[in-house]
């Protein structure tokens, strides 16, 4: 659509812009004033410049959530999105299934996420939980609070069960827009269930998938409420991510300037990522 | 092979309703039988549990402010977003595309990094514990995302109906209200369930946003769980009345509810 230049549409902005720019700017200002001083209680700050970054970006301890962290993103995108998509290519496309389907795949998603935490907290319990006590039925020794890997293993389940239908919904948008006329011609030209797949499908999603890559990598990068009331980070530190270790910095610990100068380096690589895939979304757009 | 189709989202729903069927069981035990081994089903069927929650103002109430809070959120979000994404839609002005991506960037923020700054500047204005405090910190997500969910609405609105409109002698206000926002209707109900949709389950800023008076129920659920023992019947059914609102909200949306995750532009 044609736009036409009208300096005035800022009016209809300025709501918008005041309120988000009350919630963002000024707790970010409040964060970057952290991140350059020294406290010794009082109120007394002094200025240090960079030194919490340094030490942050030396640090072990956030060399070790960060990598972690890509860890967790990198898994559960690696399952999710090529799951969703078979969910949503193997959905009725028609009939009364269709809402019955997207009504109960929906659910996961309108749970409170400490909810969400709880509830598989209770489902893997290692004796009572329906998952821990099938499991060690199956003689494996399956204990989520102990061993790092049980741990890891629910948290990547939990997160495929409460967000994998966020990328079939999105994915069966995207295959509901195809005319029915492109299924025709395939068949007549007798392609493949591959080739359909491939050079109709595929190229038809890739606005919808690059948008669910886009919510997928964001919210898993900010995860906090679900992996804190499964495991509370543990055990140990092996699934404390980003957001954990940053809240643990500040609210558990007090290190005002080493959670500030955390924040500031996390927010600037969600920056960074945001606007690698805004660039190529709206590249797609455009065409 | 064609024939077995339905089996995989069979399986997969199966899959997703596990884990609610396990809540929904353990609502209905006893604590002593809950920690008492496993079973699949209660054995001693029991609602004490929801007896407790819907009589103990402590429980209720939590409900009440979560309510108030999501739905004060969702009027403003909605409210503020309808003109902006109109001008983002419609017209190109000084910055828009710069303005749009911060807004964007918004969403994307980590609510980890603000939840400490969150409750200092709360707290400095005077709204720490009330709902509006949440309300309006919840915007800090829930306008970006309307904006862009509107957005790709009303550029699915051919632009003709507008200029018609002004050539008919509507005024801008009336146009909007009579003639633009009925065609968008199924984009703004979609919007509003996006909107109580985040607010309902982000919890971080929630939390460090209430102390007492205003606390949403899921907090409630975290710190009875670990002040009185280990309630895990109550638990389960104050999660269990956590599910419905968003169960019921999912069944007024079905309809629009793949296209608004497609932000409205599939």
């Amino acid at each position: 659509m044609t736009r036409t230049w009208n300096n005035r549409a800022w009016f209809m902005v300025f709501p918008v812009l005041a309120l988000v720019a009350f919630n963002a700017i000024i707790p970010l200002m409040t964060v970057v004033n952290y991140s350059v001083q020294e406290t010794f209680g009082n109120n007394l700050f002094f200025f240090e410049g960079v030194k919490w970054y340094e030490e942050v970006l030396a640090s072990s301890r956030f060399h070790a959530a960060l990598w972690r962290q890509f860890l967790f993103t990198g898994t559960i995108l690696l399952i999710e999105i090529p799951l969703g998509v078979a969910i949503a290519l193997a959905m009725p496309r028609s009939g009364p299934w269709v809402s019955v389907c997207l009504v109960l795949m929906a659910l996961p998603l309108l749970i409170p996420w400490n909810v969400v935490g709880a509830m598989w907290n209770i489902m893997a319990l290692p004796d009572i939980g329906l998952l821990g006590h099938t499991l060690r039925q199956l003689g494996i020794d399956y204990n989520f609070t102990r061993q790092p890997g049980d741990a890891w293993f629910t948290i990547v389940l939990m997160d495929v069960w409460h967000w994998t239908s966020l990328v079939v919904l999105l994915a069966y948008a995207g295959l509901r827009s195809i005319p029915d006329a492109y299924y025709q011609a395939a068949r007549i030209d007798g392609a493949s269930h591959w080739s359909v797949f491939r050079y109709i499908q595929l190229p038809k999603m890739r606005r919808v998938l690059t948008i669910a890559v886009l919510l997928r990598f964001m919210d898993s990068f900010m995860i906090y409420t679900e992996p804190f009331v499964l495991t509370g980070g543990g055990p140990g530190n092996a699934t404390t991510f980003l957001s954990i270790d940053l809240v643990k910095a500040a609210l558990g610990e007090f290190n005002l300037g080493i959670a500030a100068a955390m924040s500031i380096i996390y927010f600037l690589m969600t920056l960074l990522v945001c606007w690698i895939f805004y660039t190529l979304m709206m590249r797609g757009q455009d065409q | 092979m064609r024939r077995l189709r339905w089996l995989v989202p069979t399986i997969y729903i199966v899959f997703l309703l596990l884990p609610i069927y396990w809540l929904v069981n353990m609502s209905f035990k006893t604590t002593n039988e809950i920690l008492g081994g496993f079973s699949a089903w209660p054995q001693n069927f029991t609602i004490a549990s929801y007896v407790e929650i819907l009589t103990n103002p402590v429980w209720y109430n939590g409900y009440i402010s979560s309510i108030t809070y999501v739905v004060l959120n969702t009027v403003i979000s909605v409210a503020v977003s309808l003109p902006a994404a109109y001008a983002f839609s419609r017209y190109r002005f000084l910055g828009d595309k710069h303005l749009f991506f911060w807004l964007l960037t918004n969403r994307m923020a980590p609510p980890a990094v603000f939840a400490l700054p969150f409750y200092q500047l709360y707290s400095a204005i005077g709204l720490f514990d009330t709902p509006f405090a949440v309300a309006l910190a919840h915007c800090l997500f829930n306008i970006p995302l309307a904006v862009w969910i509107l957005e790709g609405f009303m550029s699915g609105v051919p632009k003709e109906i507008d200029e018609t409109a002004y050539v008919d002698g509507y005024s801008f206000p009336h146009f909007f209200v009579r003639i633009f926002m009925p065609l968008i209707a199924s984009g703004i109900g979609v919007t509003a369930f996006f909107c109580f949709m985040f607010s309902w389950v982000e919890m971080l800023l929630a939390k460090s946003l209430t102390a007492v008076a205003a606390k949403p129920i899921a907090a409630v659920m975290t710190r009875t769980a670990s002040t009185s023992g280990y309630e895990l019947g109550l638990l389960a059914a104050a999660g269990v009345l956590t599910i419905i609102p968003g169960a019921l909200v999912i069944y007024f949306v079905r309809n629009y509810i793949a296209k608004g995750f497609a932000l409205g532009r599939v």
